[in-house]
């Protein structure tokens, strides 16, 4: 019954079978199912709308005496074109030409308010001794009393030593320690046309040169005088600052050069400056000749966010890409899940019996789906949500062009990793709940935890989880000058975006390796 | 016979219960081989064996002579169905082929061959999610052509099927077998495997029961039988029983007698004056060859047993 019948021969020519191959099918096997094509708009769409609700809530009103408007108070830029804070009390004379100020700083002390309210509410009631780390009394020469203007100055800080300072940003210690009435300070700064050098004195006889500053702009006559300020202050692990005031006492002032005006005069510079300041603490009094007390609160020095000055620090962008990560971590999920759910995982197997190659071309697509809704929802986030903030009134730090670039393309990114990181916990776990639910504690909870913490636990949980890389939307400057809580609820990452990214990447890395070990050993 | 599909000495353990207890079987070119065996003997675990998707704790699975694993291009080697249901309910059916033509290399022209073989041409753009179990199993054959391949492995593709499905099944089958392919086709029902089937191979509890050609399997259970047609059945019955053949009742006028010639029955009938309509040597069908060959494993079923797909 059975006759011998020759084996079949297909006369199908042989197709290319690659690592293409095989993603053009896992990119099929997308494409096809429309809710999920659907769903990539959404992780973009739900990232832009929730980033301009948040940033609709987010409102700056700026009261001048009795009438408020929306707004912000003036912000002053620097030479560089950065924001600046540059407040103090400042007693100054012109200067025609070159010429020199010397003065003897005999002690510098301060207090902080004890609670942080509204600005210029008057807090002096509740002030409380303690000198800010950053509290700066001593002398300056600058080319006019305008907000921002270019200046270098010699001074002494609250636990800094000497310092030699110009235009905002640059800095050179001298002598360490600090001053009291046994060990005061004498200070000397010169000008010689641009050229401004500071030096400065333990006992008034041996000097040491600290640095010279080569000033933009100056004109002939600039100005040279005493100034005295104090910055926001943060108690240990405090998230918010107190703003503070200092006051030094100086004598033994020795002016030289042509000075055109026959008395000194006392100003407040910055008075109604974004910069949080103790009210009208600011005062100034000649004791003689060559002799005077000033108080003086606010700083001079690179203008900071978050935990200074209480801007949007990229929270409305974070709620944006948080919801948007979320509907994402579903879809990647579901991507291999729905597969086990319903056994066709056997048929991809079946087609291609290399497993890891498999995950690998599973990977390369919802990672750059990820990647693609990243890019889209931020750059549109990142542009409305500010101009949003702006419209509303809101300080918000400038973003250079590169800036921006490495924001919306790290958080593409950031996407892409955490669209891989999901689909190998859903090959990992085989269940798409279990696998959603891990990868969404993973990258929200440590923002909850972040929330709570103490700033220094708190830098350390966003150095560890993968949410350190949400260090591609840091917009806040940071400054060695300046005292602040540098942690994620200012808007602050431990790590550099590139170095958080990669503590993502590295999580990724892990989830898939194991999901790998496991596709190879389990039967499926 | 060249082997196109050569299982060797399989065994596997699910925990406690074994589920292939050294199967070994063979199936050739330009046949339908009918792998048989109740719910649970192992059929699906030894066929995911064979495609590579479960290790065997020991033995050999080879595809045209090589593990499948190590198959360039497995599905231009072998076409398998293994669960008509593994579909995405909302991609269509020729999107869920075109990706398993592209994961090979093979163009879209590829789908819409296969597509029209398995008569699905007309259905091709609708979502698999509204499809009928006879519907999945045609799209599941059709996904196990796609690649054109000598070598097919089908797990129960009658189930769900109406007549006329199971009739077109049969069919296609028989063609793919006489085109010259190894045809493995797995069933619990022997019934469905009639008319197709040209080789069986029978497992129970993980062993292998029996591997035949089903013209020898009917062939022995034919064997020294004869059909009875005859109005007084019972007093028949009594006569041929006490000349010494077991007498067996398959309707109200026909009775199937072993043990006994066909000219001893006759003779034994005419000298008792019974009256019969007709006296022919028995053609056993394949379900009553099956059910003789299987007695034994029903009567010794263990308590415990692989569930099949786990």
């Amino acid at each position: 019954m059975t006759m011998p019948v020759p084996p079949y021969r297909s006369d199908l020519p042989v197709g290319r079978r690659g690592f293409a191959q095989l993603v053009r099918a896992e990119w099929t096997k997308f494409r096809t199912v429309r809710g999920w094509v659907i769903t990539v708009g959404v992780v973009a769409l739900v990232t832009v709308f929730l980033s301009i609700v948040g940033a609709s809530g987010s409102r700056g009103t700026f009261c001048n005496g009795s009438t408020c408007t929306t707004g912000h108070p003036p912000v002053a830029i620097g030479p560089g074109g950065e924001p600046v804070a540059d407040s103090y009390t400042y007693v100054f004379r012109p200067l025609a030409g070159n010429g020199s100020l010397t003065v003897r700083v005999s002690s510098l002390s301060g207090a902080r308010t004890t609670s942080i309210g509204p600005p210029n509410t008057p807090l002096h009631s509740s002030l409380q001794s303690g000198l800010a780390p950053w509290a700066k009394a001593g002398i300056l020469v600058r080319k006019n009393n305008g907000p921002g203007s270019a200046y270098a100055a010699v001074m002494v800080t609250g636990s800094h030593g000497v310092r030699l300072q110009y235009d905002y940003t640059h800095d050179t210690p001298g002598d360490p320690g600090p001053v009291t009435a046994s060990s005061p300070r004498w200070l000397r700064i010169t000008r010689a046309g641009d050229a401004v050098t500071g030096y400065d004195s333990t006992d008034g006889i041996h000097w040491t040169k600290i640095g010279t500053a080569y000033l933009t702009g100056l004109l002939t006559t600039a100005q040279v005088g005493l100034f005295v300020t104090s910055p926001v202050s943060f108690v240990s692990e405090s998230r918010r600052g107190n703003p503070s005031v200092a006051t030094a006492s100086f004598d033994q002032i020795a002016l030289r050069g042509d000075l055109p005006a026959a008395s000194w005069k006392g100003e407040q510079i910055g008075a109604a400056d974004i910069y949080p300041t103790v009210p009208s603490a600011s005062s100034w009094h000649q004791r003689s000749a060559d002799a005077f007390t000033i108080s003086g609160t606010g700083d001079i020095a690179p203008l900071v966010g978050g935990g200074i000055i209480g801007t949007d620090a990229g929270e409305s962008l974070l709620v944006g890409q948080l919801a948007g990560l979320i509907v994402l971590i579903v879809l990647a999920t579901l991507f291999v899940t729905s597969e086990y759910r319903r056994g066709l995982i056997r048929t991809t197997l079946v087609a291609s019996p290399r497993r890891a190659r498999i995950l690998a071309a599973k990977a390369v697509i919802v990672g750059s789906v990820g990647f693609f809704a990243g890019l889209v929802g931020t750059a549109l986030a990142l542009v409305i949500s500010r101009k949003v903030l702006v419209a509303n009134g809101n300080f918000i730090f400038p973003l250079t062009g590169l800036a921006q670039a490495r924001i919306i393309v790290g958080t593409g990114l950031l996407l892409g990793a955490v669209a891989v990181l999901a689909l190998a916990l859903g090959t990992a776990l085989r269940r798409s709940a279990g696998a959603v639910v891990t990868c969404i504690a993973l990258l929200v909870l440590p923002f909850v935890l972040g929330a709570t913490l103490s700033p220094s636990a708190s830098n350390w949980l966003m150095r560890l989880a993968p949410t350190a890389a949400f260090a591609v939307q840091g917009t806040e400057p940071r400054s060695a000058l300046v005292t602040n809580a540098y942690t994620v609820v200012n808007g602050y990452y431990p790590l550099s975006p590139w170095a958080g990214l990669a503590v993502l990447c590295g999580y990724t890395a892990v989830a898939v390796g194991v999901s790998v070990w496991l596709l190879r050993r389990r039967d499926a | 016979m060249e082997a196109t599909i050569e299982v060797t000495t399989l065994r596997k353990r699910f925990g406690p219960i074994v589920a292939l207890d050294g199967i070994s079987f063979q199936a050739g070119p330009g046949q339908v081989t009918g792998f048989v065996g109740p719910n649970g003997a192992g059929k699906s675990t030894t066929m995911r064996v064979i495609l590579g998707l479960d290790s065997a704790d020991e033995g050999i699975a080879l595809v045209d002579g090589q593990p499948y694993l190590r198959l360039s291009h497995p599905l231009s080697h072998v076409g398998s169905l293994l669960d008509a249901g593994a579909l995405h309910p909302a991609r269509s059916a020729r999107n869920h082929l075109l990706w398993i033509a592209y994961s090979q290399g093979l163009p879209a022209r590829r789908v819409d061959e296969v597509l029209e073989d398995a008569g699905l041409a007309a259905v091709a753009g609708r979502k698999a999610g509204g499809f009928s179990l006879g519907m999945r199993q045609r799209l599941g054959i059709a996904a196990a052509l796609v690649g054109d391949p000598p070598v097919l492995i089908l797990d129960e593709p009658f189930n769900g099927m109406d007549p006329e499905g199971i009739v077109w099944m049969r069919g296609f089958l028989r063609a793919l077998a006489a085109e010259g392919r190894a045809v493995l086709v797995s069933s619990h029902l022997m019934s469905e495997l009639e008319d197709s089937a040209t080789h069986l191979v029978v497992i129970g509890r993980g062993r292998l029961v029996a591997d035949t050609s089903v013209a020898e399997l009917i062939g022995a259970a034919s064997e020294g039988r004869v059909s009875l047609r005859t109005a007084a059945r019972s007093q028949a019955a009594t006569v041929l029983a006490s000349a010494g053949a077991t007498v067996a009742v398959t309707g109200s006028e026909t009775l199937t007698v072993s043990g006994l010639a066909s000219e001893r029955v006759v003779f034994l009938l005419t000298e008792a004056t019974i009256p019969f309509s007709e006296v022919s040597s028995h053609r056993a069908t394949l379900e009553e060859a099956y059910m003789e060959l299987t007695r034994d494993q029903v009567e010794y079923r263990p308590t415990l047993h692989a569930e099949d797909g786990r």
